[in-house]
């Protein structure tokens, strides 16, 4: 049993991804010699060697074709995106090239790369270092989406992300880096896909995603505690491919939902589970699916004004005590 | 004058050359003469008037290497040895096609040939042509990668991106710029802050500065040739920019309107790189005979293709939802 960090279970994972598989290699900016902005890539270039672990320049467009043209021979590249504001300056590669080639060459050409980056708030980085981007890649067919909320998904879906034949993008959440977990087996698999259950409740159902999972989850235990309130919170993992099937069986026990997104309202992830619930569960529900997302803004940097933007552990409280006692 | 004494490329390969580029030439007429019939919808580029470039290239390179091109790949395409009857059944969106009708006319891909795709967002592919070098490099293997684009892609920041890090990578790899003098409806040198809009770039990168005849098929085989015995021995990247022309609009939708009537009149009477070619394997004393039966040959193949692309079956509705993911569907959720 050990103690990880977020932050350490990502080098971690990857080194293990690379014991394991001589076709993947790693390729980004600052993540050799500097171990990354955030420290989560310490320690990489010293066990593997510039050959597999690769100091790009500044060129986003560069690292993300650089690393679909590898993949497209049947190396197993990992790609960093520092940020994931920066995906906007390489989303042609991401967007029309990675996820559409496939589908285009009738098959004929796989793209098993992952692309992780940097996303979410909470560092009072401002508008453009802070993004929740995950909907930006939801939307587009052709990518997998993924976004762990603590060290072991970490481990267990880095390594199915990189074993995948298909594009999947990693979201880590920069605010969670510091998240600790005692961890007993550090070379897990986790299938991606697959829905996890942060806290069990029959009163409510609360869907989070990354820093949104664990701020439900922390939510859930003071609706517990204080007022009589079980919640389940279910952390969605990945966006794409979606767990439909624990989101309804879940709804179908609690007939509330709420969501709880750290993007901006519109187009969140969280409509599309909203129209996926009015759908398939419309008989179930004893109420409109609640959405708490962050206003509909570019991220502010001020302390005061970035708390009060991105959805807090006592906004969820107080949206699920509105809703289910009107108060 | 030819130097017949001196020559370096010989018959048997001018004659490889010379099927090669009728062939570009022939198909794209081909292709033409289907949209005029409506047999061909959406869009198309068609290369007529550079077939000197693909076709070098084509005889240059081995199998195992890979090429990227543009939108305007047919040529680039079949050049690879990809069937004729794979490349207009997909224009006309037909069973036969290389792709089932999934990509279309700015898509085409034939890994086992080698064509690692047709890009239509400008730049994108020389980023990732930068990729399959990468992967020779780090495995070992001494596969060349080429990478065709025209002169507009010069003022995207994905080739300025691409030719440093195939610099500082010294990969494996090939850029082609056929500078047709047009980027898309505009000229090229309005646009461009040089006059030659790859050449004069190539400094910037370390790179030699090569300009070449694009429509002169020997001078394009050897600049091609050097170039691929370049980065196959682990020397790395060139930049070559082929001076050119096309015969055609940009598009379907282009009659080609903007270019002077005489600037088209010399390139199409002085400059076309197959009537030249003619002529100079005539110079080098190889029979009439043999060239003509290549140009009929050729002729019979693709009427033979264009038959079986006629003939080929449309995609069943249901190929809509397959091959989004490599488990072969397109599923989202459970």
């Amino acid at each position: 049993m050990a103690q990880l960090t977020y932050r350490a279970s990502v080098s971690l994972a990857i080194a293990q991804s690379m014991r394991k598989d001589q076709k993947v290699f790693f390729i980004g900016e600052d993540v050799g010699a500097a171990g990354g902005v955030f420290k989560a890539t310490v320690g990489l270039l010293e066990e593997f060697g510039k050959e597999r672990v690769m100091d790009a320049p500044i060129s986003e467009q560069a690292i993300l074709g650089a690393a679909m043209g590898a993949a497209m021979t049947g190396l197993r590249p990992i790609a960093e995106i520092m940020f994931s504001d920066f995906l906007a300056v390489c989303w042609d590669i991401v967007a029309n090239q990675i996820a559409k080639t496939r589908y285009m060459s009738d098959g004929q050409i796989n793209i098993p790369l992952v692309i992780r980056t940097a996303n979410g708030g909470g560092s009072k980085f401002g508008a453009q270092h802070s993004q929740s981007l995950e909907n930006w890649s939801m939307m587009i067919p052709g990518l997998k989406v993924v976004a762990p909320s603590c060290p072991s998904d970490v481990l267990g879906l880095m390594d199915s992300a990189v074993k995948d034949p298909d594009p999947v993008i990693f979201y880590e959440h920069k605010s969670l880096y510091a998240f600790k977990e005692e961890i007993e087996q550090t070379d897990i698999s986790i299938p991606i896909g697959e829905a996890n259950t942060l806290h069990e409740g029959k009163d409510i159902t609360i869907i989070g995603l990354a820093l949104m999972a664990q701020r439900a989850k922390e939510a859930a235990l003071i609706l517990k505690d204080k007022h009589d309130i079980n919640a389940k919170v279910i952390d969605l993992r990945s966006l794409v491919p979606l767990d439909l099937q624990t989101i309804k069986k879940s709804v179908i026990e609690t007939g509330h939902v709420l969501t709880v997104e750290e993007n901006p309202r519109l187009c969140g992830w969280g409509a599309e589970i909203s129209s996926l619930i009015s759908e398939h569960c419309f008989k179930n529900l004893k109420g409109p699916v609640t959405r708490v997302t962050t206003p509909h803004v570019p991220l502010p940097s001020a302390d005061i004004l970035e708390d009060n933007t991105i959805p807090s552990v006592e906004l969820i409280v107080n949206e699920v005590i509105k809703k289910l006692k009107g108060e | 004058m030819v130097d017949k004494l001196n020559d370096d490329i010989g018959e048997e390969k001018r004659l490889q050359l010379w099927e090669m580029m009728l062939k570009l030439r022939l198909v794209e007429k081909k292709a033409y003469d289907l949209f005029l019939q409506n047999l061909i919808k959406g869009t198309s580029h068609l290369a007529l008037g550079q077939e000197a470039i693909a076709g070098a290239f084509g005889v240059a390179l081995k199998q195992g290497d890979y090429t990227f091109c543009t939108y305007r790949g047919h040529a680039h395409t079949l050049a690879r040895g990809s069937s004729i009857e794979g490349v207009l059944g997909e224009l006309m969106g037909r069973q036969c096609g290389l792709m089932k009708g999934k990509g279309g006319s700015m898509h085409l891909t034939d890994v086992d040939k080698g064509v690692m795709g047709s890009y239509a967002i400008i730049g994108a592919h020389l980023t990732i042509a930068n990729g399959t070098a990468l992967a020779s490099k780090y495995n070992k293997t001494n596969e060349v990668s080429v990478c065709f684009f025209g002169d507009g892609t010069t003022n995207i920041g994905a080739f300025h991106e691409a030719l440093n890090m195939a610099k500082i990578w010294n990969l494996p790899i090939v850029f082609v710029c056929e500078n047709n003098l047009y980027m898309e409806y505009t000229p090229i040198n309005e646009v461009t802050a040089v006059e030659h809009p790859a050449a004069d770039r190539a400094g910037a990168y370390d790179l030699d500065k090569i300009i070449v005849d694009g429509n002169d098929a020997d001078e394009m085989l050897r600049t091609a040739e050097k170039a691929i015995s370049k980065a196959r021995e682990g020397k790395g990247p060139s930049l070559i920019e082929a001076k050119t022309y096309r015969h055609s609009g940009h598009s379907r939708a282009d009659p080609g309107k903007y270019r002077p009537d005489e600037e088209v009149k010399d390139w199409m009477e002085n400059k076309d790189p197959i009537k030249n070619y003619r002529a100079k394997l005539l110079d080098f004393n190889i029979n009439e005979k043999i060239i003509s039966e290549i140009e009929e040959k050729i002729k019979d193949q693709v009427e033979k293709a264009t038959e079986i692309s006629m003939a080929s079956p449309i995609p069943e509705i249901k190929e809509i939802y397959t091959d989004v993911w490599a488990n072969g569907g397109s599923e989202w959720h459970n």
